[in-house]
């Protein structure tokens, strides 16, 4: 009794993502290869034939590639900065995580107060006497400026997560590492890159990884400030599934974003990977 | 030439204050250990010399240049860190070039200087491992290659054999005095254990509650301690101290017995335990416990009820309860002022 007892306690959870995660994936997995009962390709061809799915494609890589190393390299200083504080740390870390609190649709509406027609950009520069009329800003015809509004939202609404795991994994580095770099000659520079960094490889693993997968999943944001004009992924799956009620399409395009994601998180693994022998 | 000046460098943190106004200086090539009890301010005093540490006044010199502006590169020092800090990401060979590499230095003069210091730490055979493949006393080898590559003036080392477990120790004691014997740098070498101060120093400072209470030699500051606490700190057992009282010009009782001492208001006696000889009139020691060492025994006893301690030859086996006569041999004894605690 007592050896099956472990696996006993970890029942209910097994079960559980058996059945709510499991279950419907396998699903989704087989509506995406069947048609009318039959195992065919033919959702993928349905997909991959209509004229949006490349921009929908592209247009989710391209803010992937946007969003993520920007978050990067804001997460990576607003870490060592809160790092290297001595009073009112926790309190900077809360402030910083505050966006997270907000779920995303949230966060693309107040993005969208701001860059609406009656928003309070245009409001202030009115205001301000720069403009003479209420500018469009989020319109089919400057595509860039809703990109730009998506990705500011983006980077607002989710770069404190990456912070909050990069923070744990600088506090995990003792400082004598640092010390014994600026004797033996490194700039401020050189320790970063050539001691922060690479000790740092594991909590940057976990962090991209969260925020990759996060990033190919975009979508209230995106919906909120760009409707139909920026078409990404998770939009098009939304649409074949709800306006089109194309099941089979909509598995083949979810599919689609499980495959990059599984296809990235293994090219993190490889980038990242810390060889046993030369951890902390 | 690496002279090594400290001027009046204090160092407060908040309300404590750690260091009260160093001065210090330390000769070219000299073997310098900074040696107290934890809390001392040794640790802070190196730190402030390699600049990890800014010293909220006075002045750090190393050779004609003022460093306590400069950053720790800009001071031509290296220094080997009491975890060692051998760099757990790079191999090696690249944690000894570590900081060659950040002088841009060419690949041959780095292979060059690396594997002669790693024949010097006998660690040439581990030059591709990683710090997780090897023991404590390998990484500490590391840590002391790669100060060495550095071929700095001044190599500054915070205890760093305290982790090592004690054979070991022994060991690389012995190999570290043989290493920078042979090298041109100036060290200082912070340490709390008496034993390495001993061993390994041309000179000892003893810090106690952040000032340093004598610099010298470490015959000299085994013998003639400067202060009380020096004689209570060095030595193993330490030093005895006895109360004494006056009776007549330069003339102490001390345990029944008179000695001719220094003329002043008051005055402590005190004797080494090894300096002590057993004879029908010396003083009156009471056994309390006996404890057999080998080449002596250790009798630890007290005399007019004040504790003291005698190094004997381990011919004489006395008894607890049993009452020795010690006599101090005249040469070894030094008296102390009860007041400033200073030696007089």
């Amino acid at each position: 009794m007592p050896r099956a007892l472990p696996y006993l306690l970890l029942l209910p959870a097994t079960l559980f993502l058996v059945v709510f995660f499991l279950y419907p994936f396998v699903n989704v997995a087989w509506d995406s290869v069947t048609r009318g009962g039959e195992m065919t390709l033919a959702n993928y061809q349905r997909m991959a034939s209509h004229w949006k799915f490349p921009t929908a494609f592209w247009n989710t890589l391209l803010l992937a590639g946007i969003v993520v190393p920007i978050q990067l390299a804001m997460a990576l200083t607003m870490a060592s900065i809160v790092t290297k504080l001595q009073k009112g740390r926790s309190t900077l870390l809360y402030i910083f995580a505050i966006p997270l609190g907000i779920s995303d649709l949230a966060a693309g509406l107040i993005w969208l107060a701001i860059f609406e027609q009656s928003g309070f950009l245009n409001s202030m520069l009115y205001g301000l006497g720069v403009i003479e009329r209420p500018i469009l800003f989020l319109s089919y015809q400057n595509t860039w400026v809703i990109l730009l509004a998506i990705v500011l939202a983006e980077v607002w609404r989710a770069t404190a997560i990456m912070m909050v795991i990069l923070v744990a994994g600088m506090g995990l580095i003792p400082k004598e590492y640092g010390e014994a770099a600026e004797v033996f000659g490194a700039s401020r520079w050189q320790r970063f890159t050539r001691v922060t960094l690479p000790m740092l490889k594991p909590s940057l693993q976990t962090a991209l990884i969260l925020r990759v997968i996060l990033a190919f999943e975009v979508f209230a944001v995106v919906v909120a400030l760009g409707g139909t004009q920026f078409p990404v992924l998770m939009s098009e799956t939304y649409q074949w599934q709800f306006t089109m009620q194309d099941r089979g399409v909509a598995a083949a395009y979810a599919m689609v974003i499980l495959g990059i994601s599984v296809a990235f998180t293994l090219v993190i693994l490889r980038l990242l990977h810390v060889p046993k022998e030369a951890r902390i | 030439m690496a002279e090594i000046r400290i001027k009046g460098v204090a160092k407060d943190f908040g309300t404590f204050t750690a260091l009260h106004d160093v001065d210090l200086t330390i000769a070219d090539r000299e073997f310098m250990v900074l040696l107290g009890a934890s809390g001392c301010g040794k640790t802070t005093l190196l730190r402030i010399i390699a600049g990890l540490e800014t010293a909220t006044k006075g002045e750090v010199w190393i050779g004609d240049r003022r460093v306590d502006q400069l950053p720790p590169r800009e001071r031509g020092i290296a220094m080997v860190f009491q975890n060692y800090a051998v760099f757990p990401h790079l191999t090696v060979f690249e944690n000894i070039a570590f900081g060659l590499r950040m002088k841009r230095m060419p690949q041959a003069e780095v292979t060059r200087r690396v594997t002669r210091t790693a024949e010097l730490m006998h660690i040439e055979q581990l030059l591709k491992r990683y710090s997780g493949q090897l023991s404590g006393g390998q990484r500490q080898r590391v840590a002391v290659a790669r100060a060495l590559a550095m071929e700095p003036e001044v190599i500054l080392m915070d205890e760093p054999l305290s982790n090592l477990d004690a054979l070991l120790r022994l060991e690389m004691r012995a190999e570290l005095k043989g290493v920078l014997a042979g090298s041109n740098t100036t060290t200082i070498y912070v340490t709390h254990d008496q034993v390495e101060a001993m061993s390994l120093a041309d000179r000892i400072s003893v810090m106690n509650g952040g000032k340093i209470v004598q610099a010298a030699g470490p015959v000299e500051v085994y013998r003639n301690p400067a202060a009380r606490f020096v004689g209570s700190f060095i030595g193993n057992p330490p030093m005895n101290f006895l109360s004494a009282s006056p009776a007549g010009a330069g003339q102490w009782q001390v345990g029944g017995q008179v000695f001719a001492g220094p003329e002043a208001p008051a005055a402590e006696f005190a004797i080494r335990p090894e300096d002590l000889h057993p004879s029908d009139t010396g003083l009156p020691a009471e056994v309390r416990v006996v404890e057999p060492l080998g080449p002596h025994t250790l009798v630890t006893a007290t005399v007019a009820g004040q504790p003291f301690r005698a190094v004997i030859d381990s011919t004489l086996v006395p008894r607890p309860g049993d009452v020795l006569h010690l006599a101090p041999m005249a040469d070894r004894i030094r008296w102390f002022n009860p007041e400033t605690q200073k030696a007089l």
